[in-house]
Parts: C-alpha cells; structure tokens; sequence
C-alpha cells in the first residue's frame, strides 16, 4: 500500500502549477460518470454488490497506461484525515470522502487524473489542469473513457445515453467546471448580476465546496448543469465562453476599483496583510478571505518580490485537514487557530507591507 | 456564536444553503455536526439540492403509484427519497414519469453525444444488413437471381452468426 503523503505533490509544488489565465482561473476539471451495465447504482446497492463492482472496475482501471504508478486504495483503507486532505486538493468529492468499503480511488502519478470509483455513480473520472484548460481536459477525459469503454460493459441507452444514478447527469454524464478567484467582481459588488446570468444560461455557480454563494477566499466554480440534448464539445465551448466573459468582467472590475476607489482596495489590502502577518488566533475561514485580498494585491503589484504561489501554497495548508497533518496530536478547532496564525506569520515575514504605488504596468 | 443546536457549546461550523432567492444559515458546534452529519452537505434535503427547489414534489408526480423495478426493486418512494435511481433497468421502469422531469432538467431528451465505440460499430452493421436484407428480398421478388446471390453472399459475409471456421 502506497503513502497517500508520500505518493501528493507537495503543496508548494501544487501552489507553482501554471496555466493559461491562472491568475483568474486556478483549474479546470472535466468529469464523466459512468455505470456498468449489470449492476444496480452505489446508493441502492448492498455492501456486497458494490465490493464485487469495485473489484471489477479497480483492476480496470489500474491497467490504463495512464495510471502507470498511480495511486490506487479502497476508501475503507483510507483514514478520515487523508480523506480530507483530498477533499482540500478536490481530488475527490465530499460525498466521496464519507464512503468506506466497497468504493475506491485511483489518481495517477502527475494528478491529472483521478477516478472514484463507487461514489453516486459507478465510475465517476476526472482530468484536472491548472488554469483554463477544458478542452484539453476535455479531450483528456474522452480518450481514457474510450481506453476504459474496451474494458467494462457501460449502461448506454440508444436514446438517453450513458445511465447515471441521479437524472441530472444522464445522456453525457459530463460536468465541465472552472475554480475562479473573483476578488475584484465581489469587492466591486457586481458579482451578484454575474451569477444571475450565468445561472440565466443553465450554468451553475457554486462556492469553494459548493455551499452557496458568499464563497469562501471569493473562489467560484463554475459548471454547466444540462447533460442531455446537447453533445460535449457544444457544452465545453460554451462554458469556455461563459468563462472568458468572466474572466474579461474580473479584469474590468479590478482596473475600475484601482482607478475609482483606490483607497477601498488598498484598505482591504492592507489590513488583509496587517492581520495575516500579525495575528494569534485565525479560523480557516477568515485565513482564505484574507488570502484571497492579498492574492488580489499581488496581482496588482502591490507585494513586489512577492509570489503567487505563496499565497496559494499558504490557502491549501491553512486548511484544517493539512495543517492537522502536520501535527502528532488531534487539536480542537481553537488550537488549530493559533497554530494556523503561528504559521502564517512565519510565512509572511519576509513579505514586506504593501507599497502604495503599484507599477503601473502590474496590473496587466 | 453558540450552537444553534444544543445551545452549549461554541459554533465552529456555519452552513449557509442558498435555494433560489432563499437563503438559510445554521450555525453549530463541531459534535452537533457529526451526529446531524453536516460533514456532507449533500446529505440535505436530498432531491431539492441536486434537482432544483421544489424537485421533490415533480418527482412524486413523474412516477407511477405502486411502481417497482423488476431488476432491482426499486420503488417510487425509494425515487422520491433520493432523488437518484436504482439501476440502470430503472430507466426503462419509470421511463413515462421520468420523460416530464427529463425535459424540464435537459436541453433536450434525446443523447446527441458520445456513445461506446463498440456499440456504434455493431449498430452501424444491424443497420447494414437490413439495407442488404431488404435489398435482397426485392431483387428475389423481381426475379433478379443473379443480384439475389450476389447479395446473399454479402449477407454471409456480415452475419455474425454464421462465423468462417478456422481451417484445422
């Protein structure tokens, strides 16, 4: 059995994956679920039917050339605390995590793929990539869907397709969505109207972990919710142009905030820094709202010499499940918040105070 | 913040669920939470979540009174609890409820994407050899033997139950 800690890229690794856009848009993931023919679905299923089909699809699924050294374990060998790691780096769902036996997940070694296997369908596949990339995600996702067709016998109906558990995710089983960071449509207070329209075009916009619009560290996920009657290149393109609508509103609002309310966006800036750097007690929630200002000030070159992906690094270990992982003893959640402040004090104290007068170019 | 639960212990976990224009918050202590397994938040209101506000009511519609999947048996109460189905045979099972909910849900009702490779290939031969079939059946009734055989050949040819067998 492989180390789950041995086997993920650091998280400062993580924090330094690139991609088109990436300043906006920080990944994109294309997912596809499927079903095996014979087999009723994971939540109707008893224990024994959902070992049986995780054991036929698992062996499959290691096989692909693709998952050469992957990480591979049934979730019922999996502590509750890796568990959640996962869910922080959104390898794997929430609903997915509270699974034990009889449901699995293999990631392969590059984390661009990575399948749960008995969660609300059969087979649910992802191909994840940094920034705006979800044709590629796309076209990733397809060819290790026809390798894995080759292999299992999928539920397919002539007329309704690929058959999933929940009629949402019927026809296509596809679900294309982006992770946006959106600081400046929030901060301009225009985000509201773009979730309506979006919502408008059968889009979906959830939160960080999907709870609801005041999303955590102003990230947004964006999905398309239709998955019959429409093909999948006609739905990644039309997400794709949703989103550089999106991204093109964010870059407005940021440029309009620095030219009309320049002292606002200072001011949230610079008490983001102020508390960041000099608190001892900080809850996970206030840590990635005030990340995501300073994330915002970098952008704008109000941190010179300062990275990106510190902030990014320092948003996914601030996170209760990493930072418990780095330490012996089970802390209560106030513990953790004095811990959490320790360490990120520590990491910011090479990161001067924000400089009023940003390069005038920084912003582009 | 105290738990809006017990009312004792300090609120660690806020839960905000935005419906439409609706918008609840809760707010609890990290022990209420497990024991209401708020750790999942797709453990809530199940089939209002993931199909829209007043889902729940359409489904109880969609399906048929005392309907039972033969395959798996599934009912219309397991349906209107979950909001997901039992197996795939389901499909066919509640297929006339299911085809109202299907359209208010979907751009269309009918797959226009992807399909198994090896289905569209053995698909595309059924439709083959009916054009061949019917093909035949004329030439035989205009007396064209010559085209007949040739055509029956061909039919041979394609048929899958008739495979060549292997010289010893």
């Amino acid at each position: 059995m492989k180390d789950l800690h041995e086997f993920l890229v650091s998280p400062a690794e993580t924090a330094r994956r690139h991609g088109p856009h990436d300043r906006i848009v920080m990944s994109s993931r294309v997912r596809l679920a499927r079903n095996l023919k014979e087999a009723a679905f994971p939540g109707w299923a008893k224990k024994p039917e959902r070992v049986k089909i995780l054991e036929t699809i698992r062996p499959a699924v290691e096989s692909l050339p693709e998952m050469k050294d992957a990480f591979s374990e049934a979730m019922d060998n999996l502590g509750a605390l890796d568990k959640q790691i996962l869910v922080e780096r959104h390898l794997i769902s929430r609903e997915h995590a509270a699974k034990s036996s009889g449901s699995g997940l293999v990631l392969n070694r590059e984390e661009t793929f990575c399948v749960m296997i008995n969660e609300e369908d059969h087979l649910r596949m992802q191909a994840l990539r940094p920034g705006l990339q979800l044709k590629q995600a796309w076209n990733a996702i397809d060819h290790l869907d026809s390798e894995l067709e080759k292999k299992l016998d999928y539920a397919f109906d002539g007329d309704l397709g690929y058959l999933t558990a929940c009629p949402t995710n019927l026809g296509t089983g596809i679900r294309v969505s982006a992770m946006l960071h959106l600081p400046g449509l929030v901060l301009g207070e225009q985000i509201n109207p773009i979730i309506q329209s979006v919502n408008k075009l059968g889009l979906a916009v959830r939160g960080l972990y999907g709870e609801g619009t005041e999303a955590l560290g102003n990230v947004f996920q964006v999905s398309n919710q239709m998955t019959l009657g429409e093909n999948e290149p006609a739905i990644v393109e039309r997400l794709e142009k949703v989103l550089s609508q999106i991204i093109e509103h964010e870059e407005n609002a940021r440029q309009t905030l620095l030219e009309k309310k320049p002292k606002v966006v200072f001011n949230h800036i610079g008490r983001a820094y102020g508390i960041l750097a000099n608190a001892h007690s900080i809850s996970s929630k206030e840590t990635m709202n005030l990340l995501s200002l300073m994330r915002l000030g970098v952008d704008m070159g109000l941190f010179p010499g300062a990275e990106r992906s510190l902030v990014d690094e320092l948003f996914l270990v601030t996170q209760p499940a990493h930072l418990q992982k780095k330490l012996s003893d089970k802390l209560t959640a106030e513990e953790r918040d004095l811990i959490r402040a320790d360490m990120v004090r520590e990491r910011l104290k090479n990161v001067s105070r924000p400089v009023i007068n940003p390069p005038p170019n920084a912003a582009n | 913040m105290q738990c809006s639960i017990c009312k004792e212990k300090p609120a660690t976990v806020h839960l905000t669920q935005i419906v439409g224009e609706k918008m609840q918050k809760l707010d609890l202590c990290e022990d209420c939470a497990k024991t209401k397994g708020v750790n999942d938040p797709s453990g809530f209101a199940l089939a209002d979540i993931m199909l829209g506000l007043g889902a729940a009511q359409e489904v109880e519609q969609a399906v048929g009174t005392d309907l039972k999947c033969p395959r798996c048996g599934f009912s219309q109460a397991d349906f209107k609890k979950s909001g997901r189905l039992g197996c795939p045979e389901c499909y066919k099972t509640f297929a006339e409820g299911l085809g109202g909910l299907l359209k208010t849900m979907h751009k269309g009702t009918r797959h226009t994407g992807k399909s198994p490779e090896a289905l569209r290939a053995s698909r595309e031969n059924s439709d083959r050899l009916k054009t061949l079939q019917k093909k035949l059946n004329k030439a035989i009734e205009s007396e064209n033997f010559e085209e007949a055989a040739q055509l029956r050949d061909e039919l041979k040819q394609l048929t899958p139950r008739a495979p060549v067998s292997p010289v010893k």
